[in-house]
């Protein structure tokens, strides 16, 4: 008995250990790829990269092309995918809610949410580059634009569905139409998380470099041309680490660097502000 | 009243409004259906003349060899099965780990923060985690890790096939562990999610008849999320599967296939990465869409048997969805 | 008034304004309601009381469709308001709206200054130049004597209010449209004694101007606002009649039981 109950407390101990070993296991990873990334990065980021292009080999240059354009095809893809994410989860938490065709939709958002993004690349190449017979910035866009459509779709209707039943009797009992409460209150209400979840989504097709392989490939230098090869941070840094020469691999860790503390204050951020943002309906 | 005439007359402009707006979302949620058969069906028409070329053979050929036209997917698949598993085999016990620890053992200071820093770790973009993986991982894999793993299991039978080769850091091995400590904060936090589903009641009943913490987890909270829990895995394998840039920078992108995950491989993503950009020709653009579409499969049809199951436990957890 | 009171149902001088015939009402298969007939007289208060789920607040919410919303509820049956059927197809259900408005259990401000969700109705249905909104705005917020609290911050959000005055904000907004009929679904179950006070007075001050339907669990003040009381158990109306005679003197043993506290 005696024994027995000592066993069930060891078991119990190791259990608990293991799991402690199990966080600090991933934390690790964390720490050591943060460290990397400013040790490598830090001394490289320096102001006149925002204002330089990159450079051709042994030459000192900048981000300033790859920065541009990778904001534009962004503000694209946001442009693009955020409209449709937010009537699409419109339909869901107010049409659709209850009913079966809802629940596939919803059903297939959860997969394409989790679908790899290289998918969607090579689909947009398939349907637009191999057809128009080049790479662009519109075609990177559109996949960006895709990739963002079901995060948006699950982010918005979670936020509609927070809002109370109540505010859309009350606006119903007004005699407002079902848009216009929809429009009018629903969406106020829902607001900040809505614009929550569409920044999380801006970080995360930020850093997205499959999909770009295959649309907007990347160019050496300055262009605000979306119809022709743009360049962008992460074709940048993969093709500038998979190189030879030292001087561009340096540039590679400072966009690295960049591009990881603007997507981790984003989110940080927003979490913070997310946690309000539910806490407050 | 002059007043109700305007209100009729501005109540009959608008009932359009409310038609053409349902109509306008409608068609939004529907575009995610059209979406997913759009994907397939332009992959399949783009990889006919590949599909045609080689039919079911493409998927057991070993030979990727673009200079004489002749394609196969053997070795792509392979290395993105082995990477996927090795990933899983890191993964599985870590993650579970880590939202136990986050949901029953952490004091509650520690929670948010840790669970932070999780969520942090999962919204790397996973072209650092192979950047960084190359140039930092691997080299300290090569000269700590992999020499010590050959010695004490390299002369193993059976086993020691598996740790064969010079230790050179890339290769499949690698590719694994760096897919892991990507997949692991990403299963972590949907089994947080799951793990937070479990009634207090239960647990409290289980404390109740005098278990110990890790009685009550292993013995109710598991087996009360079991389905969720296997749904948060194969997740995490399509996450995987499909992981793109993590691993092109570390697997080595050779068209082998070897039984040792020490030596260089390739996956269908890497492949497509590796490639897409400097392919010429139609069958080589082709029997890469081919790769492309096989991929597409294999990832849906394991994310639709994860959603499936995640779907069943938060069905049964009482219908929020 | 004493003599309408001990008469209610068949008194010719009255005008009815809103009649039901043969009332049913389900949620997917269950059935809520069960032949309402009830006539509801002009610029009365008719108070609906009766237990938890015997159909009082549902009643309320077939006057203005706002089931209409949940595409597994409907009714059955007729109700007219002054002479119209408005469960007909034909109906524009934002029109009816316009003429009755709802005031709800718990305070709905939108996410919106004050002045705002007063003008939140009036805007659906008209455009008014600036200074005459502003005035619809005051006289509604006057009518629901909110606006010597709220008229030097309308630009704040509604949601800053207390619960009583977020509850009169409601009752001014939905005022501003100018509806013939209101609906008050127990306008005062979340509100303290001194604010349900205010919003009783409130409701002694409309009298007269409009018909009031309230939904009350409270019994008291049924008794206290009321013309006409309506008693109603488990879907069906057991007895309607003047609110003094209902409380002193009922008809049916059931009613005597409720009001008596022996249920309920």
């Amino acid at each position: 008995m005696q024994w027995h109950y000592l066993k069930r407390r060891i078991v119990n101990f190791i259990g608990i250990a293991l799991t402690l070993i199990a966080t600090a296991f991933t934390l690790f990873w964390l720490v050591w790829i943060l460290t990397t990334l400013i040790g490598k990065g830090w001394q490289a980021l320096d102001f006149s990269m925002l204002v330089q292009d990159t450079p051709p080999p042994g030459e000192i240059g900048g981000l300033r092309n790859a920065l541009v354009g990778s904001i534009m095809m962004c503000l694209a893809g946001v442009a693009i995918g955020a409209p449709i994410g937010v009537l699409a989860a419109t339909w869901l938490a107010e049409y659709g809610r209850g009913t079966k065709l809802a629940a596939i939709i919803r059903f297939v958002n959860d997969v394409l949410l989790s679908a790899p993004s290289i998918i969607i690349g090579i689909f947009v190449y398939a349907l637009i580059v191999l057809k128009t017979g080049g790479f662009s910035g519109w075609a990177g866009a559109l996949a960006l634009g895709i990739i963002l459509i079901p995060v948006v779709v699950r982010t918005s209707e979670d936020m509609l569905l927070l809002v109370p039943d109540t505010l859309r009797e009350a606006a119903a009992a007004l005699g407002a139409q079902r848009w216009r409460l929809i429009v009018s209150v629903v969406y106020r209400a829902a607001m900040r998380g809505m614009i929550t979840g569409i920044l999380l989504g801006f970080a995360r097709i930020s850093g997205e470099t499959a999909p770009l392989l295959f649309t907007a490939l990347n160019n050496q230098f300055f262009s605000m041309d979306m119809s022709n090869v743009l360049a962008n941070l992460p074709m940048m840094i993969f093709q500038y680490a998979m190189s030879p020469y030292e001087s561009w691999q340096t540039l590679a860790w400072a966009g690295a660097l960049l591009i990881t503390l603007s997507i981790l204050a984003i989110n940080l951020s927003l979490r913070l502000f997310w946690r309000d943002a539910k806490k407050g309906h | 009243m002059k007043f109700n005439e305007f209100k009729q007359n501005a109540a009959n402009s608008r009932r359009m409004g409310d038609v053409i707006f349902q109509a306008v979302t409608k068609a939004c949620a529907l575009f995610l259906l059209v979406l997913v058969f759009a994907i397939g069906w332009q992959l399949v028409v783009s990889a006919m003349p590949a599909i045609k070329a080689f039919g079911w053979d493409f998927l057991l050929n070993e030979s990727w060899d673009p200079v004489m036209g002749e394609f196969g997917a053997a070795a792509s698949i392979w290395g993105t099965v082995v990477s996927s598993l090795i990933a899983l085999i890191i993964a599985v016990p870590v993650s579970l780990g880590v939202a136990i620890f986050l949901t029953q053992i952490a004091p509650n200071f520690m929670r948010r923060p840790v669970g932070i820093a999780v969520e942090l770790l999962a919204a790397i973009p996973s072209i650092i985690y192979g950047f960084w993986g190359l140039f930092v991982l691997t080299p300290w894999l090569a000269e700590y890790v992999q020499p010590w793993i050959y010695e004490a299991f390299g002369n193993w039978p059976v086993v020691g096939v598996l740790f064969q080769g010079p230790p050179m850091g890339i290769g499949l091995f690698s590719a694994g562990l760096v897919l892991s400590i990507m997949v692991i904060p990403f299963m972590a936090s949907i089994l947080i999610d799951l793990f937070n589903t479990v009634p207090t009641q239960l647990k409290e009943a289980s404390y109740g008849l005098g278990s110990t913490r890790f009685e009550m987890i292993s013995k109710v909270v598991i087996p009360y999320a079991r389905v969720g829990i296997v749904g948060s895995f194969m997740l995490g394998l399509g996450r995987a599967l499909g992981e793109t840039m993590a691993v092109t920078f570390v697997i080595g992108n050779a068209h082998i296939l070897s039984p040792s995950i020490f030596e260089p491989g390739t996956t269908i993503a890497s492949t497509l990465a590796n490639e897409f950009s400097e392919a010429s020709g139609g069958l080589y653009v082709s029997s890469l869409l081919y790769l492309g579409l096989v991929l597409f499969l294999l990832t849906f049809v394991v994310l639709i048997c994860a959603r499936l199951m995640l779907w069943r436990l938060t069905y049964q957890a009482g219908g929020k969805r | 008034m004493l003599s309408i009171a001990t008469n209610p149902v068949v008194n010719t001088e009255e005008k009815i304004k809103l009649k039901t015939e043969g009332l049913n009402f389900y949620y997917g298969k269950y059935q809520a309601l069960h032949n309402i007939n009830l006539e509801l007289a002009e610029n009365r208060v008719t108070a609906f009381i009766g237990a938890s789920g015997c159909g009082k607040s549902t009643l309320l919410r077939t006057f203005n469709r706002i089931y209409n919303l949940y595409p597994e509820q409907r009714p059955e049956g007729k109700i007219f308001l002054d002479g119209r059927d408005i469960l007909d197809k034909k109906q524009d259900i934002n029109r009816l709206r316009a003429k009755i408005g709802m005031v709800f259990q718990k305070p709905t401000p939108f996410p919106m200054s004050i002045f705002d969700n007063v003008a939140y109705g009036v805007r659906l249905y008209e455009k008014l130049p600036r200074g005459k909104l502003e005035v619809r705005v005051e006289e509604a917020l006057q009518k629901a004597a909110l606006w010597d609290e709220v008229k030097d911050k309308l630009k704040q959000s509604g949601a800053q209010l207390s619960g009583g005055q977020q509850q009169r904000l409601c009752i001014a907004r939905a005022l501003a449209v100018e509806p013939e009929v209101l609906l008050l679904d127990e306008p005062t179950s979340a509100l303290d004694p001194i604010s349900t006070a205010r919003i009783e007075e409130l409701i002694d001050e409309l009298k007269g101007r409009l018909t009031i339907l309230i939904v009350t669990h409270n019994m008291q003040q049924a008794a206290r606002i009321s013309d006409t009381t309506v008693f109603m158990h488990q879907g069906r109306v057991v007895e309607k009649a003047a609110t003094e005679q209902l409380f002193t003197n009922p008809h049916h043993k059931q009613t005597e039981d409720y009001i008596t506290g022996r249920y309920g």
